[in-house]
């Protein structure tokens, strides 16, 4: 159950996933986790605490006992700071200090709107096309895909760690790190 | 309203952690203020070492979780008057605002100044345009005071190594850690052009050093919070400070405003997480927010010197960059193990470009020996489609890459200024640091005349290509590149904005470190430098903070 998309929302952002990291040997985007990932970061104060800053100090996949997915805590000013970024100002005085903010939500509400049902039923290649046209929307998209693919799994992306294990890719290594000899040899 | 400390320190970085320890155990007691959260250590019992930070690309890099948040507490920039009251809003140049301050995300390199570098007037001389002075202490005198720095924070070094290095009258308190693959390639390539290579100054453990683990080269290091405190950050200052009783550390409490009175302070004005406005009293006030945030408060206090937030100096920043042929794995260890100082050093070369552009010197800086190591921000320079998977396997922009920044010396200049804001406010309503900032001359002929040598050295190692850009970005008969990266300068060693001297004219504070305006107030950080040299300034900053505090708790 998504945390802020629409069924529908949910099959475009996958359909977009998947043209913007396509599969090859490796999953694509979508497969990956990029969807779930977007779609924790627009929900994240649906989470108590909010999906934002994950725990520390280790993650338990290389030891130690596993604490990201314990998230912080928000002071009040994060709170505002976070929920002004992802819900967006909408008319609130005090989300509106330096002027009026778009909120991430009401960004993709709007860019998966304006692809509409109809994206679903494109050719890859009209795809792309129709991704190119929405540029900035696709280079937001973008940007949280490469967040969702690389980032630690605990923010709702990086399945199973597909985003590290097809580059070999170790991640969070604490507490056990990296050999003397891992660090100069070649 | 009674006093309950006998100083106040604002800011919990390596100058306000320093001058805690010092006051403490000169047997005041202190009362520490940091807008930022505490993940560093446990206020209860400072024994203990709380794990707090984690390995986390997202957190780090990408969601600000060691503040300020760019939103809540932004700063605004523009490169000068004529381009009105600012181009930029939200994150100009932000260290860390969390207990621990910018040594927090450091990965440590902490090298000594030379001895030029506090005489740059005498000894080099003016350059029209720059506000060129001799710092009002030498390097004999500060010997002393690095030595100890260098022992309380913990460096890895090795005496000797660097054959333009300052004498030191005893070796690093440990040796260096292991060096990584990549600068091992670099390091050869520049000793064979005949640059001097040495093992980067660090403030991680090689060992372990005053109850903290050795580093275990995790790789996530500069940036990031270290989880295991084998950095040489705040924490140790820190917990010597509240393990003597007297001190007490007060996070996300933001002073807004030193009380000044006929020439004294008497205490500061300050808001809490909630937003409620509280005063506290104390005789003195040690001043250590950093030198953008240290006179934005000068400035909120009603402090009136025309000094105040001038001279600001940023490193400008020379990267040349080499795609290898083979992988180098900048991910595992810390950030940079070797560095060079041959482009600090005035020779021949350096001599002709000068005068060649009609300057009377330049210089260069520090030349770190780096390979990128963070994936997120790697994947979002490649293209979407296909090419992805294709680039990040290949990786070009990280595993293959390898670079040099060199940290050039930027000349003061009197319109170079950090003031208040006439418009944008912080979260609580309070004007924000802007900075009105250019590069002068010096620093694009350095960078032009050093970065081409630094391209020699990376051809040498063996790149298949290779990239240079600059930070600030250049544009015009001098640049060096055309970069993607912005106006705003992504130094994060900045300095010189209420520079110490012997003349109320034309400095803010007296030789001291002290407020000619409120004596009774010390500044703590790198805002003191006359001139910012080429080296990272924290751990003349601690030094010198050592010198100082010493002589204000007396």
């Amino acid at each position: 159950m998504p945390a802020f998309l629409t069924p529908l929302q949910y099959s475009i952002l996958e359909a977009v996933c998947a043209r913007l990291v396509p599969a090859d040997a490796a999953p694509d985007g979508a497969q990956m986790g990029a969807v779930d990932y977007i779609d924790t970061l627009l929900g994240a104060f649906t989470f108590t605490p909010p999906r934002i800053w994950a725990g520390g100090p280790f993650s338990g996949r290389f030891g130690g006992a596993a604490s990201f997915s314990d998230f912080e805590e928000l002071s009040p000013a994060e709170e505002l700071a976070w929920r002004t970024r992802v819900e967006g100002s909408r008319g609130i005085p005090e989300r509106e200090r330096l002027g009026p903010v778009t909120g991430l939500q009401e960004t993709y509400t709007r860019g998966l709107a304006e692809l509409g049902r109809e994206f679903l039923a494109l050719d890859p290649p009209a795809r792309d096309a129709r991704l190119r046209e929405v540029g900035d929307f696709t280079s937001l998209v973008y940007e949280h895909v490469c967040e969702g693919l690389y980032g630690a799994p605990e923010y709702g992306g990086n399945r199973d760690l597909a985003g590290w294990h097809y580059l070999n890719y170790e991640g969070d290594v604490q507490p056990r790190g990296f050999t003397d000899a891992e660090v100069s040899e070649a | 309203m009674s006093r309950d400390f006998d100083a106040i320190i604002i800011g919990s970085g390596p100058g306000g952690s320093t001058a805690a320890e010092i006051l403490t155990e000169a047997g005041l007691s202190v009362l520490i203020f940091e807008r930022g959260r505490n993940h560093l250590i446990d206020l209860d019992n400072p024994a203990v070492l709380p794990q707090r930070f984690s390995n986390d690309e997202l957190k780090y890099m990408t969601r600000h979780f060691l503040g300020p948040d760019p939103w809540a507490e932004p700063r605004t920039f523009r490169t000068s008057t004529a381009d009105g009251d600012r181009q930029v809003i939200g994150e100009v140049n932000n260290l860390p605002a969390t207990v621990g301050g910018g040594g927090v995300h450091a990965d440590g390199k902490l090298p000594r100044f030379r001895q030029d570098d506090f005489l740059v007037a005498s000894e080099l001389g003016a350059i029209e345009g720059a506000n060129i002075a001799d710092w009002p202490v030498t390097y004999d005198e500060m010997e002393p005071y690095y030595t100890q720095a260098e022992q309380l924070i913990g460096v890895a070094g090795l005496a000797g190594a660097n054959p333009f290095a300052a004498w030191r009258s005893t070796g690093y308190p440990m040796p260096p850690g292991p060096p990584m693959y990549g600068a091992l390639v670099t390091s050869a390539a520049a000793s064979r052009l005949g640059y001097h290579p040495y093992p980067a100054p660090t403030g991680v453990n090689s060992v372990a050093y005053d109850g903290r683990p050795a580093c275990n080269n995790c790789g996530f290091c500069a940036y990031f919070g270290c989880p295991i405190h084998a950095k040489g950050d705040p924490v140790a200052p820190l917990r010597r400070a509240l393990l003597t009783g007297r001190a007490q550390l007060r996070p996300q409490s933001h002073v807004s405003r030193i009380l000044i009175e006929n020439g004294r302070a008497t205490g500061v004005e300050w808001i809490d997480a909630r937003g409620e406005r509280h005063t506290e009293l104390a005789d003195r006030i040690v001043v250590a927010c950093g030198a953008m945030e240290t006179p934005r408060l000068l400035l909120l206090s009603g402090l009136t010197s025309e000094q105040i937030g001038r001279n600001v100096m940023f490193h400008m920043q020379t990267f040349v960059f080499g795609i290898m042929p083979f992988r180098v794995h900048g991910h595992i260890g810390r950030s940079v193990t070797h560095v060079h100082d041959d482009h600090i050093v005035i020779d021949e070369a350096a001599r002709a470009a000068a005068a060649e552009a009609g300057l009377p010197w330049i210089k260069g800086g520090l030349v770190e020996h780096c390979s990128p190591s963070h994936m997120i921000a790697e994947a979002k320079q490649y293209p979407w489609g296909p090419q992805h998977k294709i680039m990040m396997r290949d990786s070009p922009m990280r595993d293959r890459l390898l670079g040099f920044c060199m940290q050039g010396d930027d000349l003061p200049q009197f319109t170079n200024a950090v003031d208040l804001d006439p418009a944008v406010t912080d979260i609580w309503g309070l004007p924000v640091a802007r900075t009105t900032y250019q590069l002068h001359t010096h620093e694009l002929v350095a960078s032009r005349h050093h970065g081409a040598r630094l391209a020699q050295i990376m051809k040498e190692a063996g790149a298949e290509r290779i990239m240079t850009a600059t930070s600030p970005k250049t544009t015009g008969d001098l640049a060096t590149s055309h970069s993607e990266i912005s106006q705003v300068p992504i130094s994060r060693h900045v300095a010189g904005t209420a520079r110490f001297g012997t003349d109320p004219s034309s400095s803010v504070c007296d030789p001291w470190g002290r407020l000619w305006e409120a004596p009774n107030v010390m500044i703590a950080d790198s805002s003191l430098f006359p001139t910012g040299s080429g080296y990272g300034p924290t751990l003349t900053l601690v030094a010198l903070c050592l010198r100082n505090s010493r002589a204000f708790a007396a």
